[in-house]
Parts: C-alpha cells; sequence; structure tokens
C-alpha cells in the first residue's frame, strides 16, 4: 500500500488546524489493508475528552481493525494516529486496552488475579518480579468488576462473563486515561453487563475517556455519550443525542456499498496480481 | 534397510541380562565410576533445563519449531567439521561442532519464518520442508566427510542418535551451565514469558517488544537443544522438549507449578534413562529417556485427578448415573402423580395388578441389565428404594427426592417458558439440559424469580404422557 | 549403456515412483494443514518395521510393509486421541507420540542388533537408493521375458506398486478428498465422514511413506511428501494443476538430486559420490525457496515488481491530473514545482521522463503542458476521481471535506466495468463534482 504516498507522510499533526492537542485521540486520514485490500478507507475522528464513545457498524464494518491500527497493532498503509498530540509511542503508558475475549487461550494455565496482574507488568517492569502491593492493587481492581472472590480461580473455570470482567479489570489495573475495549458486551450476562457499564460510569467520573465497539444498538443511548459510526469509512460521529438518528443508522447499515467493495477487490487484486 | 539374518530363533529370546542389585544401586547413586555418574549428572540437568523452556516452547505453540532446529543442525556439525579439518583445528573440538550446529540451527528456523509469512503455505509445511531438506544436506556432508577416508565421521553420526557414553566432566559443565542460565532467566524472564504466551496482542498494546522477549524464549530453545544434541541426539531432542511439559500440564492449572513438575519429569527421565541406558546393554540413553518421559506422558494422561482420561471418562459417567437417576426418580413421580398417589409413609408403585418393574420405565428404554442393576443398587444405597421380589417401593425419602426433583424441573419450565420465551413443545427438553446441574443457590434465585416459596411441587405445564417417550439423554 | 541400465536406472526409477506417490499425497496434507501428519507417520513406522521383523523374524516385504502400516495409523489415532481427550494443542501431541515411536524403534532395533540381526542404523537415515541393482539380459530380446522381468529390484516393484495405489486411491476418492479438505463439516453432513476419509488418507500416507523410506530414509521422506505439494501452492489454486505440477516437481527433484548426488562431485574432481538420498531432499527444499522468490505471480520478486509498476502507473496518473487541474485553472507548471509536488521525486522524474518520451507531455521551455493524447489520458483520470467523489457524498455519506483524498486513492482503479457501475450508481451523471468542479 505503499503507492498511495503521494506526499510525504505527515510526522505530526500539530501543524493542522483544526486538531486540537487535549483531544485523547486523533485519526487523521488513516487507511488500513488486510492482505492489501483495504478495509477502512480514509478515516478521520477526533475523540472528545471526558466521555465514554461508542464504534459501531455491521459485522466487518472495521470496527476491531480500527481500534488496533490505534493501538500499532496491525500496519497502516496510511494515516497518522496521535494521543494528546504525541505518538502512540510516547502515550503508551496513558492507555488501555480490553482485546476480544476470543483472542486468547483460554485454558491456559493462569488464574484470575494473575492475569490482572499483567495490567501491572508495564509499570513494573523488565525482569523484576511482581510485588505484593501490585497484586494488592489487582484484587482491587477485581473488586471493581465484582469478581474478588474468583481471585484464585483458574480461568478456564470461569463463565464468559466473569472472563470477560477479567479482562476489564486488567485494563483497570493499567490505570489508563484512555481505555480501547472490543467488544466487552459480546455474549456476556446480566450481572457482567451491569458490571461493566458501572466501570464505564467509574471510569467516566474520573475524567477518562472510553473507547467501546458495541454491536447492541439498543442500549448505545443508555451507556454512551458519544458515538462513532463506522462502515469501512466515517459515517457519522458526535454527541450521541445528535448523531444517532435513524438515518445516520440507515446509512451505516445500509448494506455493504457493493463499489467500495469492488474496487476494494480490484486494489487487492492489482496488489497481489492474482488472477 | 538391509537385513541379514543368521540365526531366527535368537529373535524370540527376549530376555535380558538382568543387573544385580548392587550395580543398579551404584549407578542410581553415582557411585558407579567417574564417567557414569557423568553421564547420569549431565543428562538429568539437561532434562530439567528442557522441561523449563519447554514449558514456555509448548505454551508459546512453537514445540515443533524445536525440532527444525535440531535437524537443521546436521549440516552445520558436518560443514564445523570440514571447515575445522581444513584449517587444521581438531575438527571434533566441540565448541566448534556446536557453534556450526547453533549456526545452522538458527538458520533452518528463521528460513521457516520467512517462508510461513509469505502466506501461501502453513508454517507446518514451511517447518517440514525446512527439516527434511536440511537434514538432507547434512546426509549430504556426513557422505562427503566418509568418503574423504578419514574416517572419522563416527564421532559425528553420533549427534544423530545421542550417545551419552561420550560425554565429557567438561559436556557435564557445559549442560549445568546451561540449565542453570535457563533456569536463572526463567526466573526473570516468567512474568514476560507468560504475558506473550497468554496474550500477545495485549502484551504488544501495552508497550511490550514482544519479537524481543521471542527471541530471548528461543535463544534459551537452542541453547538447550544443542546442549542436547551430544547426549540425546538430533532425532530425539525434540521429546525433551515436549514431551514433559505436556505431562505436567495434566496435573496443574498454575504455571509456576507446571514448570515444577515438567522440570522434574524432565529431570527424573533423564537420570532413570541414563542409568537405564548404563545398566542394560544396547539401550541406547537418548531413546531410553524419551521412552521413560513417554511413561510420565502416558500415566498423566491417564491418571492425573483434573485433566486425566481416566478423571474425565469418571466424571462423565457420574454425571450421566445422576442424570438418569433424576429422571428416574421423576418418572416415578409422575407416575404416582398421575395414578392419584398420596404421599404416604411408603408408596408403591404399581399396586395390585399393575405392576411395573423398573425394567419398563421409559428412562429405561435401551439401557444395559449392567446400569439398570447399577442404578438400582445406587437408589436403593441411598435409601430411595426398597425392592421386593414382585414391585419397586419408594421410601419416603425417595419420595421426597423425588419431588424435589419433579419442582427443580418444572420452574425451570416455568422459567423457560415465561422468561426465555421458549415454547411450551419444548421447555421439557431445554428444562432437562439444565437442571441436572443446578445448584442449589441458583434454585433459590429460581424460585425468588417466579416468587414461589416451599416446597410444593407445581402443576406439570405439558401433558404428561410426552416424558415418558423421554429418551436419555 | 549397461552401466546405466544396472546402476543408474533402478534407483533413478525407483525414488520417482516413490516422489510421485509421496508427492501426490503431499498436496492433501498441505491444503488441509497436516504437512507434519507425514513427519509423525514417518518417524512411527520406525518401531512398527523393527518389531514386526523382531516377531516373525522374517524381511519378507509383506510383513515389515503390514508392521508399518499399523504403526503408522496406531500413531494418526494416539495423536488424535491425545489432542481430543488431553487438550494437548495438535503440534505438541505429534511431537509427544512420534518422539516416543521413533524412541521405541531405535531401542528395538538396537536389541535386534543384539542379536546378531544386521539393521543398520544409518539405513534408516538415508535409505538404501546406492544398492538398488539390476542385472539387465545382453540382448534385447531377452528384455520382457518372465525370468528378467523377476530380476527387477524389489525396491523398484514395490514403489511402482504403491505408486499405482496412490493414484487409484486418489482417483477413485477425488471428489470427497477434495471436498472434505475443503469443508469437512460439509462433507461430513453430505455421508461422506471427513473423519473415516481422513484416516484412509492415513492409512494410503502410511503405505507410501513405507514403501519410499526404504529408499530414501526416514527423515528425508517428509521432504518428499512436502516439498512438491508446497512449491506448487505458488503456481496454482486449482487442484488438479496442482496435482499435476507435484508430480512435475517430484520429477525434478529426483532427477536433479540424483545427478547431483551421483555425479555432481565428478565436475569438482572429486572421485566418489555424495548421498543421493540427502541430495533429493535438499533438491526439494532448493525448488520451495525457488518457487517462492520466482514463481511467475505469487513470487516474492514477481510480487514486488508488480508493485513497483502499480506505483509507478499511479504517479503517472497523478502527473497527468495535476496538470490537466492546473491547465483547466489556467495556470502553468513548471518541472522543479512538479517535482516538488509529490513525495519521491526520483521516482516522479522517472515516470515524467516516460511521459514525455511517451507524448503525453511536451515540455517548452521550463513549462510542461499536455498534448491532445496526454490531455484525453488525464481527462480519464479526473473524470474518474471526480465521479468517485460524487459517488462518495452522495451513495457512500462521507463528509465533504474527506472525498479528495479518498477518490485520490480509488480513481486508479477504475475498470470500464467499474466505471459503468459508478454511472449506473450515481442514476443522472452529475456534470460537477461535490466541490463545484465540472466533470470532463
Amino acid at each position: 500500500m505503499k503507492l498511495f504516498q503521494h506526499q510525504p507522510e505527515l510526522t505530526s499533526l500539530s501543524d493542522r488546524p483544526e486538531h486540537s492537542p487535549e483531544s485523547p485521540l486523533s485519526v487523521h486520514s488513516v487507511t488500513v489493508a488486510y492482505h492489501e485490500k483495504p478495509v477502512l478507507w480514509d478515516i478521520e475522528y477526533e475523540a472528545p475528552r471526558h466521555s465514554l464513545i461508542a464504534i459501531v457498524g455491521p459485522n466487518g464494518a472495521g470496527k476491531s481493525t480500527f481500534i488496533k491500527a490505534c493501538l500499532d497493532l496491525i500496519p497502516r498503509a496510511t494515516g497518522l494516529v496521535e494521543f494528546w498530540g504525541k505518538s502512540y509511542r510516547d502515550q503508551r503508558t496513558r492507555i488501555g486496552y480490553v482485546p476480544q475475549r476470543e483472542s486468547v487461550d483460554w485454558d491456559f494455565p493462569i488464574s484470575a488475579e494473575e492475569v490482572v496482574c499483567m495490567g501491572r507488568y508495564r509499570k513494573i517492569g523488565w525482569f523484576r518480579p511482581i510485588t505484593r502491593s501490585h497484586r494488592e492493587k489487582a484484587l482491587e481492581c477485581l473488586e471493581q468488576v465484582g469478581m474478588e472472590s474468583f481471585a484464585k480461580r483458574q480461568i478456564n473455570q470461569l463463565s464468559g462473563g466473569q472472563q470477560q470482567r477479567v479482562f476489564l479489570a486488567r485494563a483497570l489495573a493499567q490505570e489508563a486515561e484512555l481505555y480501547f475495549m472490543d467488544e466487552p458486551f459480546a455474549g456476556v450476562d446480566a450481572a457482567t453487563e451491569r458490571s461493566i457499564v458501572g466501570v464505564l460510569e467509574q471510569l467516566k467520573g474520573e475524567g477518562k475517556t472510553v473507547v467501546v465497539v458495541h454491536h447492541d444498538l439498543s442500549t448505545v443511548p443508555e451507556y454512551f455519550d458519544h458515538v462513532l459510526m463506522l462502515n469501512a469509512r466515517v459515517i457519522a460521529s458526535g454527541p450521541v443525542r445528535e448523531v444517532f438518528t435513524d438515518e445516520n443508522l440507515k446509512k451505516t447499515y445500509g448494506g455493504r456499498l457493493s463499489l467500495l467493495e469492488e474496487v476494494g477487490e480490484a486494489i487487492a487484486r492489482a496488489g497481489r496480481g492474482v488472477r | 534397510m538391509s537385513l541379514t539374518l543368521s540365526s531366527p530363533s535368537s529373535l524370540v529370546d527376549l530376555s535380558f541380562q538382568v543387573p544385580t542389585i548392587s550395580a543398579i544401586f551404584s549407578v542410581l547413586t553415582l557411585h558407579a565410576g567417574y564417567n557414569a555418574a557423568i553421564v547420569v549428572v549431565g543428562t538429568t540437568l539437561l532434562g530439567v533445563a528442557a522441561g523449563i523452556i519447554g514449558v514456555f516452547a509448548l505454551l508459546r505453540e512453537r514445540a515443533l519449531m524445536a525440532d527444525a532446529l535440531a535437524h537443521s543442525a546436521l549440516p552445520g556439525l558436518g560443514i564445523a567439521f570440514l571447515v575445522g579439518t581444513a584449517l587444521g583445528i581438531d575438527g571434533k573440538s566441540l565448541p566448534l561442532l556446536l557453534c556450526g550446529a547453533t549456526l545452522f540451527g538458527v538458520l533452518g528456523t528463521v528460513v521457516v519464518q520467512l517462508l510461513s509469512r509469505l502466506r501461501r503455505l502453513h508454517e507446518d509445511a514451511a517447518i517440514g520442508v525446512v527439516l527434511s531438506s536440511f537434514f538432507g544436506l547434512g546426509i549430504v556432508v556426513m557422505s562427503i566427510i566418509q568418503n574423504s577416508g578419514s574416517g572419522e565421521e563416527g564421532g559425528l553420526s553420533h549427534f544423530i542418535y545421542g550417545q551419552t557414553a561420550a560425554l565429557q566432566a567438561r559436556d557435564a559443565f557445559l549442560t549445568l551451565g546451561a540449565a542453570a542460565l535457563t533456569v536463572i532467566a526463567s526466573t526473570l524472564l516468567l512474568k514476560e514469558f507468560r504475558l506473550v504466551c497468554f496474550d500477545e496482542e495485549f502484551a504488544r498494546s501495552d508497550g511490550w517488544r514482544v519479537s524481543r522477549i521471542d527471541l530471548m524464549m528461543m535463544t534459551l530453545v537452542v541453547i538447550v537443544t544443542v546442549i542436547g544434541l551430544q547426549s540425546v541426539g538430533i532425532l530425539l531432542i525434540i521429546a525433551l522438549l515436549v514431551v514433559p511439559p505436556a505431562a505436567a500440564r495434566f496435573w496443574t492449572e498454575r504455571l509456576p507449578v507446571m514448570i515444577g513438575v515438567s522440570a522434574a519429569i524432565g529431570g527424573v527421565s533423564g537420570y532413570v534413562g541414563a542409568s537405564l541406558s548404563a545398566l542394560f546393554p544396547r539401550f541406547p540413553a537418548g531413546a531410553v529417556i524419551v521412552v521413560v518421559a513417554g511413561v510420565f506422558f502416558f500415566l498423566s494422561f491417564a491418571f492425573a485427578p483434573a485433566r486425566g482420561v481416566v478423571a474425565l471418562f469418571v466424571r462423565r459417567f457420574l454425571l450421566r448415573t445422576r442424570v438418569t437417576e433424576d429422571h428416574l426418580l421423576r418418572e416415578l413421580y409422575e407416575r404416582l402423580e398421575q395414578s392419584n398417589g398420596d404421599g404416604d409413609s411408603l408408596l408403591r408403585i404399581g399396586e395390585g395388578s399393575r405392576v411395573v418393574s423398573l425394567p419398563e420405565l421409559s428412562t429405561y428404554r435401551g439401557s444395559t441389565p449392567f446400569a439398570r442393576w447399577l442404578h438400582r443398587m445406587l437408589l436403593q444405597q441411598k435409601g430411595y428404594l426398597t425392592l421386593t421380589d414382585r414391585s419397586t417401593l419408594l421410601t419416603e425419602r425417595g419420595y421426597l427426592a423425588a419431588a424435589r426433583k419433579v419442582q427443580n424441573h418444572r420452574l425451570w419450565e416455568e422459567y423457560l417458558l415465561t422468561h426465555a420465551d421458549i415454547p411450551a413443545s419444548h421447555v421439557d427438553s431445554s428444562a432437562d439440559l439444565v437442571e441436572h446441574t443446578l445448584s442449589p443457590e441458583v434454585v433459590e434465585k429460581l424460585k425468588r424469580k417466579l416468587r414461589q416459596r416451599g416446597t410444593a411441587v407445581p402443576e406439570s405445564l405439558h401433558p404428561l404422557g410426552s416424558a415418558f417417550e423421554r429418551e436419555v439423554p | 549403456m549397461i552401466d546405466f541400465l544396472s546402476i543408474d536406472l533402478p534407483p533413478l526409477l525407483a525414488a520417482l515412483f516413490a516422489a510421485i506417490s509421496c508427492a501426490l499425497l503431499g498436496n492433501y496434507l498441505v491444503l488441509r494443514k497436516i504437512s507434519l501428519m507425514g513427519d509423525a507417520i514417518s518417524h512411527s513406522v520406525l518401531p512398527g518395521v523393527v518389531v514386526a521383523f523382531l516377531l516373525s523374524g522374517s524381511r519378507a516385504g509383506g510383513v515389515m510393509f503390514l508392521g508399518a502400516a499399523i504403526a503408522g495409523i496406531l500413531s494418526a489415532l494416539l495423536i488424535e486421541g491425545i489432542r481430543r481427550f488431553g487438550k494437548v494443542e495438535s503440534g505438541a501431541s505429534m511431537g509427544v507420540v512420534f518422539s516416543l515411536f521413533f524412541a521405541v524403534g531405535i531401542i528395538a532395533m538396537e536389541q535386534a542388533a543384539a542379536r546378531s540381526v544386521d539393521l543398520d542404523a544409518d539405513c534408516l537415515l538415508h535409505g538404501q537408493l546406492e544398492s538398488i541393482f539390476w542385472y539387465p539380459p545382453l540382448e534385447l530380446s531377452r528384455f520382457f521375458s518372465w525370468s528378467t522381468l523377476a530380476l527387477i529390484p524389489s525396491e523398484v516393484v514395490i514403489a511402482f506398486l504403491t505408486m499405482l495405489l496412490t493414484i487409484g486411491f486418489l482417483k477413485l476418492f477425488s471428489k470427497e478428498l477434495l471436498l472434505s479438505s475443503f469443508d469437512p463439516e460439509l462433507s461430513t453432513s453430505l455421508g461422506f465422514s471427513s473423519t473415516l476419509l481422513y484416516q484412509l488418507l492415513m492409512v494410503v500416507v502410511a503405505c507410501a511413506v513405507v514403501a519410499s523410506f526404504r529408499i530414501v530414509g526416514s527423515i528425508l521422506v517428509i521432504s518428499m511428501l512436502i516439498s512438491p505439494a508446497a512449491s506448487a501452492r505458488f503456481y496454482t489454486e486449482r487442484m488438479k494443476t496442482q496435482l499435476v505440477m507435484s508430480v512435475f516437481f517430484a520429477a525434478i527433484t529426483v532427477f536433479c538430486g540424483y545427478t547431483a548426488g551421483a555425479f555432481g562431485p565428478l565436475l569438482f574432481g572429486y572421485e566418489h559420490s555424495v548421498s543421493i538420498a540427502g541430495m533429493i531432499a535438499v533438491s526439494g527444499g532448493v525448488l520451495l525457496v525457488f518457487s517462492s522468490l520466482l514463481a511467475p505471480q505469487r513470487g516474492v520478486l514477481a510480487r514486488k515488481w508488480r508493485q513497483r509498476r502499480l506505483a509507478l502507473a499511479v504517479r503517472s496518473d497523478d502527473i497527468l491530473a495535476l496538470l490537466y487541474r492546473t491547465e483547466e485553472q489556467g495556470g502553468h507548471l513548471s518541472r522543479s514545482k512538479l517535482l516538488a509536488h509529490f513525495f519521491l521525486p526520483k521516482r516522479t522524474a522517472h515516470v515524467l521522463r516516460q511521459l514525455l518520451a511517451e507524448g503525453l507531455i511536451e515540455e517548452h521551455g521550463v513549462q510542461l503542458s499536455l498534448t491532445p493524447s496526454g490531455k484525453a489520458r488525464a481527462e480519464q483520470c479526473v473524470r474518474s476521481h471526480r465521479l468517485w467523489e460524487s459517488y462518495l457524498v452522495e451513495t457512500a455519506a462521507v463528509d465533504r471535506d474527506h472525498v479528495h483524498p479518498m477518490a485520490e486513492r480509488l480513481e486508479h482503479f477504475n475498470t470500464e466495468e467499474l466505471e459503468g457501475a459508478l454511472e449506473q450508481a450515481l442514476g443522472e451523471l452529475p456534470t460537477k463534482d461535490p466541490h463545484g468542479k465540472e466533470i470532463p
């Protein structure tokens, strides 16, 4: 995808007039390709501070891809992502992440508490062992999600919702200011859903920002105050009350854009050269 | 393979020369001479080191990468020998050979990674090709050495199958060093290794250089593999890295414990294997070590309490028994209910001429006589049934238990009907699926949810006839 | 000639037959992502052979074959059982089973050797390709008599029969195997039990491995199984072509390996030949590396070259479009300005030279301008760009301010078909783009 670099890559967004350095997350002109086929087209987004942001869109709209591209987990073909006006590398300690539950092997020999401790590893640093204070912090985080009695439980003995809460507790243990959560509400029980919502409220109360990939449209107005509607490109973004409209939803979910799909395939073919 | 046969009768003669007790004792206590002691100590340490690092290789799903690594080392050994001889150094000098082995081993793994990154091939195809092609190259180099007439390749071919007898004191020290390094590094890096093995994506998002952690892990694997080439051999060193961790996994759910168990199994295999090999003629140490480790593996696979197969089958059997028992009691109760049975202290099922014997119950259709006998015995044991020669009697306790089961079942049916929108025709089987695994707390919650207190058994929500057609799941 | 017939031809044929059966089966292993099952089976065969031999006391091919096949199947079952019931990851369960089988095999072999039976450990590794001889008759007329045929080395015959068996099996089950490799669940639901097919495949693989490991040794047979099929993956997406190519590659590796092993050293003035089996395995690996680099479409080099060509095409479109837009506004562009406009000025200069040579752009003094034919090309490009902009704003609901860079990407990939679809999607063709500029 190098072929799309017409101009020297921007190294900083600070010279862009519409950019505000206080924004926890600014995304500029990000395109992401899987196997040379673009799945996200020129994403432009600026997250407001102190807010709960839902990313909604149909399956395959690139919601998870968007989060991963922000976190440098997958390469971006073009574009720039900044956190509080600086690169991800510089702000890493201020950012927390809750991956999708399916992304790990839950049969791994590890207890809930040990998983949560992983959120502290960055602060502990290379080679140093996990100390008691970190363990206590981990327990505290487990308590916040109502899982303190399962601390010593093996993760494969937890239900899906409980596993999700362990992941959430791990992110809390990171003590970040900006959180990315990938489908935390997917397939969880009511207790977990309440617990996650409680944590979200609490984080917001502490002046933090949370970006959540969300699939249940009916709860968006209840849980979130901002929304980013995504379907391979940004359809709309802004306060839920303003942009979460039927019209925008129709645009977001109104089927795939066959032409965009087609040209994506054409690009992939040109890059891969098959057939 | 060329087989020439001298006397077929000797083949069936499978007797061994059994060593004396004192010989066994002296080997096991390292008193059978300096060399034997070194061999035993060396392989034990190797087993410990491989057992530790193998845990991480296994959890990171890199186990077979180590196999490719070991096989790729063969041409390295041969080329190092040729280069050494050409330069006038002793071709058989161990550091030189190990350097060559390391170089080619690493080269092999790099080629595997490059090939699988092309996305046309799955990693295992790349491993297979690299492993066999590098080994083929090794065979070619060996044949060159053999043909060069120096007759020295004998020393090298030991590396293929392993030759513990050749171990010397410095090799034991080398192994000791490798083992110590593995233990120290694994302790220091336990947290980092655990992180990348469990959740690589999170590790990267948290700012860890995953490639760097992987590199350290692979370095340890390379060190242990190369050190092990001499005693266990190229073809079998993979077993020391895979078998003890896989066996240890059956015993525990905790990583530190798993590492300890794996190290212990590796160490004991090395110790026992080397000793056996010293005691019996023509038992190559490498193979014996692997077989001992394999015995540990299969024992763990079968008998480990948490994850072993026997435990698994016992648990499954118990669940099945409980399910059948529940069904049986429920059916008895429902039959009573239909025949307007009252709650007398002793209830008779099938009074007078209508004798219902247990085998006739629908729950029992298709079950074996043994299963019927077993359930009857179990229920009798619990005091739920008394058997006379003509009929089956449900005791008071049995009646109460049955009532509880029925209550449970109907509560679930109601819940599913009213709260989960499952149609009435399906609630029976759906309730069947969940009711057997209920804990008392859940039942209590359920009751509260349905505003139903006490122990009264609710009415059935569907005609009972259908219940009798129920099959044993 | 006689030398060739008696010394070179028999091993060549044996290796060729073995390689063909392995390569054919290898396709299914590679496609099912179970290549290492071949590895596991070839390791596991050893104890089967030795134990069968120890128990029966005969070295009849049939008995050893049976023992090997049983061991191979047993190991496949055991691997599956450990994976499923022990929840051990499949790579690890393979590692456990095959190394254990192999260790048992080595011990059994040593024990056999102790009973003064000459079971050579080295033969296991390189097979006995070099020792396959045939004594052909001296007169041509006696070539096809029974007595001559009876003298054909058993390795050749067995390898040939195995090849027939393999081909027969694959012909018979071709559609079932294809289906179950591609979609095991659908296959099972249609009544072709994919587990059964898997087991059958493993049996045939075990047979092929047994027949070949007498010829090239137990480790090197893995190369024969996987390399040709893996290499063929770089040339085709069709199963039939893939099968044919893998056979072709199998033949190539055998010939190259044989030549390099038997005659190669002589070229360097070295009097002994080197291990031919080893060379066959090496040529398999080399073939794969070559294919991955040089295959016409999927190779690394072809991909790099294509990407570069694409980048140049994109740049030439961009230059033409830039000139068009400048001229549209009545301005002019100098060479230096043009170069400064783009990233990577070297590439721009290179493309510009090409465009000048093709006569799409003219240079008057320092001013650049489009020739009529250049203008036509540029129009095409700008039109495509502005159509996309309209589409993105109207149909894709993209913000007006953001459509330009996006259209910049899309414009280069307009085929006639796509353009037609674009026009159709826009309904009545707009004459102006969202920024109010005219669509050419």
